[in-house]
């Protein structure tokens, strides 16, 4: 399916082309999902800081300001809490906004709107006011963007009853999903990473919908199954490629929301293959390898042969030195070798 | 618009509705089955009274965990209300918010935070969501001194008046948030003067006049409807109950005894009946009709409320997402 296929090199995307399949980049597939729902939906309109400004929120917002005008594109003072109460209030009034957010660093700003507000207030109203307000963020990487220019919250927000985090690591599931969460009715927090905007991938031009909670199997493969979330989904890729030299065979499970969360399949394939490796962009402490790697343990005992091993980001504020970064962030030799520790096998130490 | 008969009728009816309804959970609260913390507006009901007494029923009212006499004043049913109460599956959000979430979609009221100040900015984005839908109507949130202490106010004044945005900030100044009093908290006493520094006309008049309310709200509604963005509002007033509950609080110390005497004596409910009886308004028995009616409107509340079913463990789990 091309769909879920994970284009990684040079030559995956000129094998693509040649079957004469769509292919656009990452920020091209959120720049025209939001094109589409400005188009297609006068209730939605977008606001954050600076998307007017030419360079666009890393391109994924460039041109429509120009396109749609001022009031469905809206630039905002840098006030992250009371916008977002501004936003979320013109949602229980009728209107879906997206809110857009460069760093996701910039969330803290807003938890009291998001967590106490925003999250709680159709049950609270006893399901008369709703709240489909949808906040793009885009977690940031190297460059020595170092502690606050680097964060990855998604695991946090899955905390909350109420929200509903996405995760999309391909273009197919950028565009799919950020139309299925503004029109969901719910809070979504839409979490980006921006080594992510490059990678080309199938994008149909029309609008369409990445259903919410189904996990796509990335690859199929008999000795571990990698759970990868975000830009960990291209690392698990490549490692499977490489271990597959080896003779070793991983299956990569790319949830695509983290809240609904497909522990099914993720059980499905812990069955077959007995041991489990959580490859996620953010923290490892409580973050969301931590609740799959529980939920695992707890509906999928009998069928692991090994312990859960989680791949992750240490318990430490992103450091800015690249000589640090390298340390700090982990990829393809990182799942390795949980996956050859959980085989017992040569360097997994 | 002059003050008719009328109108100065439906403004005490109003007053003395919030206060009926009130005094009642005070009565029963010593029961246990009323199990939610209730946040009483007793002694100052003119504020809603009269603001509310300019509001169209499409207009949007945003609130407090002190909403009660909002809501009631912009004409919310008391069944769902007194059902919500008792956490009765029939309340206005089915039991699941209780005595600081109020709502009443029917009537544009949207909901309450019992987050301090976290309400002011929902009410700002109601009033974006009119301009950008280009609706007449207009959004209201109330919220009290505690809450210009926060941040996110600054915020909203802001953005409001950028947008010109349809929203009437009504600050209830009752000059405690919890047991501080403004004078631990701020440097400069009138709320209202923060508006102007952001292009925001405000006034400030007497909240224990329900008539001065009145004209306030009158100039402030006005001003709005026409287009011209943002008022506020701010109302000096007085709670006579604890922060939190069915007890006056100076008996725990927490208030001088002889303050609460003070506002007692200006009491926003017995002020207008003196009022309107000099007027000759209140004549043949006008008063008690009033009040009957109120009195069995709440009476059928309660009984309503006492006889619905209590939610069922399957509800606990709806309502979260749609």
């Amino acid at each position: 399916m091309p769909w879920t296929k994970v284009l990684i090199d040079k030559q995956d995307f000129e094998a693509a082309e040649k079957n004469g399949l769509r292919n656009i980049s990452y920020r091209g597939a959120l720049l025209e999902a939001q094109r589409q729902l400005l188009k297609s939906s006068p209730e939605v309109y977008l606001i954050g800081e600076g998307i007017d400004d030419p360079g666009g929120v890393f391109g994924s917002t460039v041109g429509l300001a120009r396109e749609f005008g001022p009031e469905r594109v809206m630039d905002m003072p840098i006030a992250e809490n009371g916008l977002t109460g501004i936003a979320a209030g013109s949602a229980m009034c009728g209107l879906r906004p997206v809110m857009i957010h460069m760093r996701m660093d910039f969330l803290p700003m807003c938890l009291d709107q998001i967590v106490n507000h925003a999250a709680k207030w159709r049950y609270m109203t006893g399901g008369k006011v709703g709240v489909p307000l949808v906040i793009r963020s885009i977690i940031g990487r190297g460059w020595g963007s170092a502690a606050q220019h680097s964060q990855a919250l998604h695991g946090l927000f899955t905390h909350f009853a109420g929200l509903q985090v996405a995760v999309p690591a391909t273009p197919y599931d950028a565009k799919g999903l950020l139309i299925a969460a503004s029109r969901s009715g719910n809070p979504v927090m839409f979490c980006e990473h921006r080594w992510l905007y490059d990678f080309n991938g199938y994008v149909p031009e029309e609008m369409y919908e990445v259903p919410f909670g189904k996990a796509v199997v990335r690859k199929e493969g008999r000795d571990v199954t990698v759970v990868a979330v975000s830009l960990m989904v291209y690392e698990a890729v490549k490692a499977a490629r490489e271990l597959e030299k080896e003779g070793i065979s991983i299956e990569v499970i790319d949830p695509r929301t983290i809240k609904p969360l497909d522990m099914e399949t993720i059980l499905a394939s812990v069955k077959k293959t007995g041991r489990l490796v959580i490859a996620d962009a953010g923290n490892i402490m409580t973050g969301i390898s931590a609740e799959i790697a529980a939920q695992a343990a707890e509906h999928g005992f009998a069928s692991l042969k090994a312990p859960v091993l989680r791949v992750g980001l240490p318990d430490v504020p992103t450091p800015a030195s690249y000589a640090l970064e390298k340390v700090f962030y982990p990829g393809v030799a990182g799942i390795k070798q949980a996956v050859k520790k959980l085989l017992g096998a040569g360097d997994g130490k | 618009m002059t003050l008719t008969p009328e109108i100065k009728l439906e403004l005490l009816r109003k007053m003395l509705r919030a206060r009926l309804f009130e005094e009642k959970i005070v009565a029963v609260y010593g029961e246990q089955e009323m199990k939610t913390p209730v946040h009483l507006y007793i002694g100052q009901e003119a504020v809603a009274a009269g603001v509310s007494q300019h509001l169209k029923p499409e207009d949007y009212v945003f609130s407090t965990h002190r909403n009660h006499g909002h809501y009631l004043s912009k004409g919310t049913d008391l069944k769902p209300i007194v059902a919500e109460l008792y956490g009765r599956a029939t309340g206005c959000a089915k039991g699941k918010g209780g005595s600081m979430h109020f709502v009443d979609t029917d009537k544009n009221c949207m909901g309450t935070s019992a987050i301090v100040g976290g309400s002011i900015p929902l009410g700002a984005g109601a009033a974006l969501a009119i301009k950008l839908k280009k609706e007449a109507r207009l959004a209201v949130t109330y919220f009290g001194d505690g809450a210009s202490d926060e941040g996110v106010l600054q915020e909203t004044l802001n953005f409001s008046a950028l947008k010109k945005l349809p929203v009437l900030f009504v600050c209830e100044n009752n000059f405690y948030a919890t047991n501080s009093h403004q004078r631990a908290r701020h440097a400069q006493g009138v709320i209202s003067k923060r508006a102007p520094a952001f292009g925001i006309p405000c006034e400030l008049a007497d909240g224990n006049d329900v008539e001065a309310v009145y004209a306030a709200a009158e100039k402030a509604v006005a001003h709005i409807r026409s287009g011209n963005g943002p008022y506020f509002l701010e109302f000096p007033t007085y709670r006579w109950k604890g922060h939190v509950g069915p007890d006056c609080d100076y008996e725990k110390g927490c208030r001088p005894k002889e303050e609460f005497l003070e506002w007692a004596k200006k009491c926003p409910v017995d002020a207008y009946v003196k009022k309107l009886s000099a007027a000759k308004l209140l004549s043949g028995g006008r008063l008690a009709e009033i009040k009957d009616a109120i009195n069995s409107e709440i009476t059928e509340a309660w009984n309503f409320a006492k006889a619905s079913p209590l939610p069922t463990p399957e509800d606990l789990c709806s309502d979260v997402y749609k």
